[in-house]
């Protein structure tokens, strides 16, 4: 206690020492001489202002590192947790396609694909509808009673609880792909892999949307204008003004929404036949390893069957942070070319 | 600068301590929580089978006795694991502690059988109006995916006043690690030892063929949207749900209607003394063949983490009153409730219990 007391009142004298030069310049340049005076007064006066600022400057600091140390410490946990696992069932982890709890043989490979199968496919089927609403509503119908309506309508689609999803999907949606595949003739199971990527489409489109607004309605109206003056139409300006600028903006969004989807998982497992075999097609039931994880962990009994799963949640941060990695170096491409 | 850099440095330091100590946390923490032992509350988890009964019990415990027992519904594993790392005073499991199990916990745990169960075989199956009836051998093939066709002769054999049609069977399972697939699988290893040898028991298996839903709900509402489907539910959840169910020939060669008599039934067998026994495939000629108990966990010595001996005592006269008195609230709720020979095999275990190695019930 005595030793921090010491070291803050260390800190004091070199926060006035570092800050009295930095106000003197900031104002002086902007104020003039005069007000720069009384300002060093007033703050020589009250030091318990100083201490203030210090503070919420460390507090700012702190909060922001120690969420980088909460991922770090997960990170840290989840591989400290696998390690029996990475010790019993080695490399074949990750790339074979047998789920066997009883024998304690474990495959993650099946749960891979079907991630990976159904956060891209929802992000295709999502990003025609949230590059529109975002083009809507960023430079058609920026303001407005009906466009608030309409916002706000699309932002309550990201506050309803996914499991809310998953109940609609089972009941309303799943029994109109099971009309849709006995019509094309593959099993008409219902759920699927398909169903899932269908849910997680529509929860992910407000992610991309809202941030595509954002970043539509931050177009400098002198761009638009200039481009207008010139003869360009509508079309013309949204095609060669708007969206190049916006580029980045809605290239981020989509990534928001490929994250949302990847983790997503109590609509998942509710729609998506919960099957551990590689799927034949994307109408076959498969799994996501957020949906193992979330139906296994409760009931894991076995030392390597809970460090499997501990295992695959390792897997899943790293193709997280590995599909992070490649989105901005393919956003940082994007606005590059501008 | 130079400041800056050391307050870095600092802060730094900081982060990898407070990391480490999250890994820390994890890894040995939770052991040594004791389970904040107040005289009146009694801390338990486990079973989400077990939940409603439980809590109707609970209630009405409370309600003559003034004690609390807060009950978590998180499943048989945790209980189990949460029971091993004493952060509560009873486990509740629908299926017996394994090997590894029983090496984590250290010392002895008692199983106290507190209810029984039983899982049904329910179908979608529009145009047939009588019940289903069933054998081991065309179940055991159904979930294997070796009978595709409704019409199959093996069904039709056994069925020969029902119209069967040509449909697809659509198996469904349970997606999440749960107490009613290991009484399932547990019966399916033993009656096919094809069964046994592919695919075997637990809580989750490799399942050879179908679709997974999770919970009994998952699985009913499958069975009910998907023509053709077959799936296996918690006779509760089909009796409140009502869901048809087929008739199951058991070991003494009747097709039984699963009922709450016939799971009792399936229970008035010959207990072993510590009570743990598979209730599946039963001896019982009136009994339902896929039954099972639930038991209630708690350690032998009582006498750990700072336990008072008054608080054991509590934990004792509760699990006493649970059997006995207790079980007349089973039926209400669709339990069964134990057979004579089960409550008689509960008293001995309860007194086997200790404290600083004296009996605690007397």
């Amino acid at each position: 206690m005595a030793q921090s007391a010491g070291f803050s009142r260390n800190i004091m004298d070199s926060v006035i020492k570092q800050t009295m030069p930095a106000i003197s310049t900031e104002t002086g340049k902007s104020e003039g001489h005069h007000f720069a005076d009384r300002k060093r007064k007033q703050v020589r006066r009250s030091l318990s202002h100083i201490r203030g600022e210090k503070l919420f400057q460390q507090s700012l600091g702190f909060t922001g590192l120690s969420m980088l140390a909460l991922v770090l410490a997960i990170l840290l946990t989840l591989i400290v947790q696998s390690l029996p696992s990475i010790k019993a069932l080695g490399f074949s982890f990750f790339w074979t396609s047998t789920w066997n709890p009883v024998q304690n043989v474990f495959g993650a490979f099946p749960f891979l694909i079907g991630t990976l199968i159904t956060s891209f496919l929802a992000l295709l089927i999502s990003i025609p509808f949230s590059i529109a609403i975002a083009v809507f509503l960023g430079e058609y119908f920026p303001k407005g009673a009906f466009s608030n309506f309409i916002r706000s309508t699309i932002e309550l689609i990201a506050a309803v609880p996914s499991v809310i999803f998953g109940f609609w999907g089972f009941f309303v949606l799943v029994p109109m792909v099971r009309a849709l595949e006995t019509k094309i003739g593959v099993m008409p199971n219902g759920v699927g892999l398909f169903s899932a990527a269908l849910v997680l489409s529509i929860m992910i489109i407000p992610y991309a949307a809202s941030l595509g607004t954002t970043m539509i309605k931050m177009v400098p109206a002198t761009l638009k204008e200039g481009a207008y003056a010139l003869g360009a139409t509508r079309w013309e300006v949204l095609r060669h003004v708007i969206i190049p600028y916006a580029k980045s903006g809605l290239f981020a969004g989509i990534l928001l929404s490929l994250g949302r989807a990847i983790g997503e998982t109590m609509a998942v497992t509710m729609v998506v036949g919960n099957a551990n075999f590689l799927p034949k097609n994307i109408f076959a039931p498969g799994n996501t390893m957020a949906s193992v994880i979330a139906n296994e962990f409760t009931e894991a009994d076995h030392p390597i069957y809970l460090s499997a799963l501990i295992e695959m949640g390792l897997f899943l941060f790293v193709v997280t942070f590995v599909i992070n990695f490649i989105g901005k170096k393919i956003i940082k491409r994007a606005t590059k070319n501008n | 600068m130079k400041k800056n850099l050391i307050k870095s440095g600092m802060i730094l330091t900081g982060i990898i301590a407070l990391a480490f100590s999250f890994v820390a946390c994890n890894g040995s923490g939770s052991q040594g929580e004791a389970s904040g032992h107040d005289e009146h509350n009694i801390i338990g988890a486990g079973s989400s089978f077990d939940n409603p009964l439980f809590s109707k019990m609970f209630y009405e415990y409370h309600k003559n006795t003034k004690l609390q027992v807060n009950y978590q519904s998180v499943g048989s594993g945790a209980g189990i694991s949460q029971l091993t790392h004493k952060t509560v005073d009873f486990g509740a499991s629908d299926a017996p502690m394994n090997e590894e199990q029983e090496q984590a916990a250290g010392s002895d745990v008692l199983h106290i059988p507190v209810t029984a169960g039983a899982v049904v075989i329910s179908y979608n199956l529009v145009e047939i109006k009588d019940t289903l009836k069933l054998t081991s051998e065309v179940l055991s093939n159904i979930f294997l995916g070796k009978i595709t066709k409704w019409n199959d002769a093996q069904i039709a054999s056994i069925n020969p006043n029902i119209k069967l049609p040509a449909t697809a069977i659509v198996v469904v399972h349970r997606s999440d690690g749960s107490g009613t697939s290991s009484i399932f699988t547990s019966y399916l290893s033993k009656v096919s030892p094809e069964w046994d040898s592919k695919v075997g028991k637990g809580t989750s298996v490799n399942w050879p063929v179908g679709l997974g839903g999770k919970g009994n709900e998952g699985v009913s509402g499958l069975v009910k949207q998907t023509p053709g489907a077959i799936g296996y539910i918690e006779l509760a959840y089909a009796i409140q749900n009502q869901m048809p169910y087929a008739q199951l020939q058991n070991k003494a060669g009747h097709f039984i209607v699963p009922s709450i008599e016939s799971v009792t039934a399936a229970a008035n067998i010959e207990i072993p003394a510590d009570g743990k026994i598979s209730l599946t495939n039963t001896e019982a000629v009136d009994g339902y063949p896929i039954s099972g108990f639930s038991w209630v966990l708690i350690y032998k010595e009582q006498s750990y983490n700072n336990r008072s001996q008054a608080g054991a005592e509590q934990l004792l006269k509760l699990l006493n009153w649970m059997i006995h008195e207790g079980q007349a609230y089973s039926a209400a709720l669709d339990y069964a409730p134990l057979s004579p020979a089960a409550v008689k095999t509960g008293e001995v275990i309860l007194k086997s219990a200790t404290f600083n190695g004296q009996p605690i019930l007397k």
